[in-house]
């Protein structure tokens, strides 16, 4: 039963898709329509996940559907911390279409129901939130990286609009999606170590890899921004880049086992 | 007496062409006495227009070729060009067009304040007789009932607001954000002030006269330098305004080039409002600068005042030009559009 939740979080989801889409040419009306989709998808995929925890036995996301829709929690999640300014609605754009996808792909694969023999334990459960709370906020990175991109476009293209549909700034966007991946990378470390402490010897694969090579791009791209001031178009362009290792990454992870 | 006006405004012309046309103060002065040879001129030279008004006894075709002829040579090898975009008109219609200029109606942001002490200055500048004295100063009168009397100047944007505005696209909070003055010009005033409202800091005001400099620089709270300090002060600077009456570029790729390499990757705008252009174009090639020429924020302010989708903002913009066009027509105590619509011997300026 608990599982028909998640239609009323794909529903909202979608009407928040749309909305952000029709903000573009219209008034504040449909941002705000947006936004409030957002929150009551949210609200009704954390009503989900609270029962599939409840019905569970161990950890109820450690398939890859059900990790996948874990994920979608996490991004839709850490852009409501933002995406509740009236600046930053429009970063919805990229990220409630991609949500709507994911939540869908998770539910075709069965990772929003109940399953009641899970037995894996809080040390994987921790390793797996962790990793995916760090991918997901590099998604949102992602998201501000593109964000600055399309209004430095705007800006350089002498735009007549760019005052009519106000993106955020772009010195905020640079500043915040770096925070926002130091931040994921911080979080991403401690599930890389918290998953050290069940490493075994031969466990070594190509996701392990992935993941690592992530965490060396961000790693050395912080470093870099701090050291050589290496800042906007170029900053931005690194964060896609790691995006895009993640989006290899996550799949990699769940098929391949 | 005859009266005839032939210019080249914002309506027709690109500031390409209009740059070359353009004179400063004591061109447009040197210009009219070139031109007050046997009848009365005055030149009126803005960044939006270049328009010459001539009056005499004699026939207006001998006027309307001794105008065009001058603005076509200004124009050099534009002229081609030029020629199509040039507006001609005579008598009433060109007195009425004068007194729509000095009410800001003519003007890209309607009502904006700046052409009314331009066309003051153009007509101190002139070599004014009988005609040109009277006219003038009833349209100034006019110019300064319509700000008065109407609601004509209470439009929230213009050009300095817009160019605080998209230094808030880029910085956002403009705390503390060091602003260098390029010219000692009235628009750059006002943008200067726009930006300090918002918290922006005056770091400079490089001028090629110095005692001019220094006027603005104690009214915006500033020091003057010359401009040969101002590669040193790109590499500290986030937004340029610069408006002076140089004849050619005052700020090339190369000269920023080398001021973005101490900049540590922070972005560098640019705010162009000279006309001819201080700012080489090829700048906004460069990677992390912005470069908005005076055509480029009247664009952004006009598509910012267009009314969005079919709501309120629509019905608001007519209610207030409602409100303020009769009173306008009121005071020429005629019908402008039907008056301008019977004599055009050219270009329509209207458009």
């Amino acid at each position: 039963m608990a599982e028909l939740l998640v239609w009323p979080a794909l529903l909202a989801y979608g009407e928040a898709a749309v909305a952000y889409a029709g903000s573009l040419r219209g008034t504040g009306a449909s941002a705000r329509l947006g936004i409030w989709g957002v929150r009551i998808g949210w609200l009704a995929q954390t009503a989900l996940l609270v029962a599939q925890a409840l019905d569970s036995d161990g950890f109820p996301w450690g398939t890859w559907a059900g990790a996948l829709n874990l994920f979608v929690w996490l991004v839709v999640g850490a852009y409501l911390i933002w995406g509740c300014t009236p600046r930053y609605r429009l970063l919805g754009l990229a990220v409630m279409p991609l949500a709507v996808a994911l939540l869908v792909a998770a539910w075709a694969g069965g990772g929003t129901g109940v399953s009641s023999n899970d037995t894996a334990g809080w040390l994987l459960a921790l390793h797996v939130g962790l990793m995916l709370a760090g991918f997901a906020g590099l998604t949102l990175a992602a998201g501000l990286a593109g964000l600055y991109l399309w209004q430095e476009r705007r800006l350089k293209q002498r735009d007549t609009g760019v005052l009519r549909l106000r993106l955020p700034p772009l010195d905020s966007l640079d500043r915040l999606s770096a925070r926002t991946a130091l931040i994921s990378l911080g979080v991403l470390s401690a599930g890389i170590v918290v998953g050290l402490g069940s490493f075994d010897q031969g466990d070594f694969d190509v996701p392990m890899a992935v993941t690592l090579a992530i965490w060396a791009l961000y790693t050395v791209g912080l470093l870099l921004r701090r050291e050589k001031s290496l800042r906007g178009r170029r900053f931005a362009l690194l964060l896609l880049a790691g995006f895009a290792l993640v989006a290899i990454v996550l799949p990699l992870t769940h098929f391949a086992s | 007496m005859r009266l005839t006006l032939v210019g080249v405004s914002h309506r027709q012309a690109p500031v390409e062409l209009r740059e070359r046309v353009a004179v400063d103060a004591a061109g447009a002065t040197a210009l009219a006495r070139e031109l007050a040879d046997g009848c009365e001129a005055v030149v009126l030279s803005t960044c939006n227009r270049t328009e010459l008004y001539l009056a005499s006894d004699g026939p207006s075709d001998h006027l309307d070729e001794r105008a065009s002829g001058t603005l076509l040579a200004l124009a050099g090898d534009d002229g081609a060009a030029l020629a199509p975009v040039l507006y001609r008109l005579g008598d009433d219609s060109a007195a009425l067009h004068l007194f729509r200029v000095a009410a800001g109606l003519d003007s890209l942001v309607p009502g904006e304040g700046e052409i009314l002490g331009q066309v003051r200055d153009a007509f101190e500048g002139g070599s004014t007789g009988p005609l040109l004295d009277r006219l003038f100063r009833q349209a100034l009168h006019a110019g300064r009932r319509a700000r008065v009397e109407t609601a004509i100047g209470e439009s929230p944007a213009s050009v300095p607001a817009a160019a605080a505005a998209l230094a808030q696209q880029v910085f956002g909070d403009l705390g503390g954000r060091r602003i260098l003055l390029v010219g000692a010009g009235k628009m750059s005033e006002l943008t200067a002030r726009n930006l300090r409202s918002r918290g922006a800091v005056i770091e400079a005001v490089a001028n090629r006269t110095e005692a001019h400099g220094e006027e603005l620089a104690t009214r915006v709270e500033s020091r003057a330098v010359g401009l040969e300090e101002i590669p040193a002060l790109l590499a500290t600077a986030d937004v340029v305004v610069t408006s002076t009456s140089a004849p050619g570029f005052v700020i090339d790729p190369a000269t920023a080039e080398a001021a973005l390499r101490g900049r540590r990757g922070r972005p560098l705008l640019f705010v162009d409002l000279a006309v001819p252009r201080d700012v080489d174009p090829a700048l906004a090639t460069i990677d992390g600068c912005f470069v908005y020429d005076v055509d480029d924020l009247e664009a952004v302010v006009e598509a910012a005042r267009r009314p969005q989708g079919r709501g309120g903002s629509r019905r608001a913009t007519r209610r207030r030009r409602g409100r303020a066009l009769p009173r306008v027509a009121g005071l020429a105590g005629s019908r402008p559009r039907d008056r301008l619509a019977s004599r055009p011997r050219g270009g329509d300026p209207q458009r």
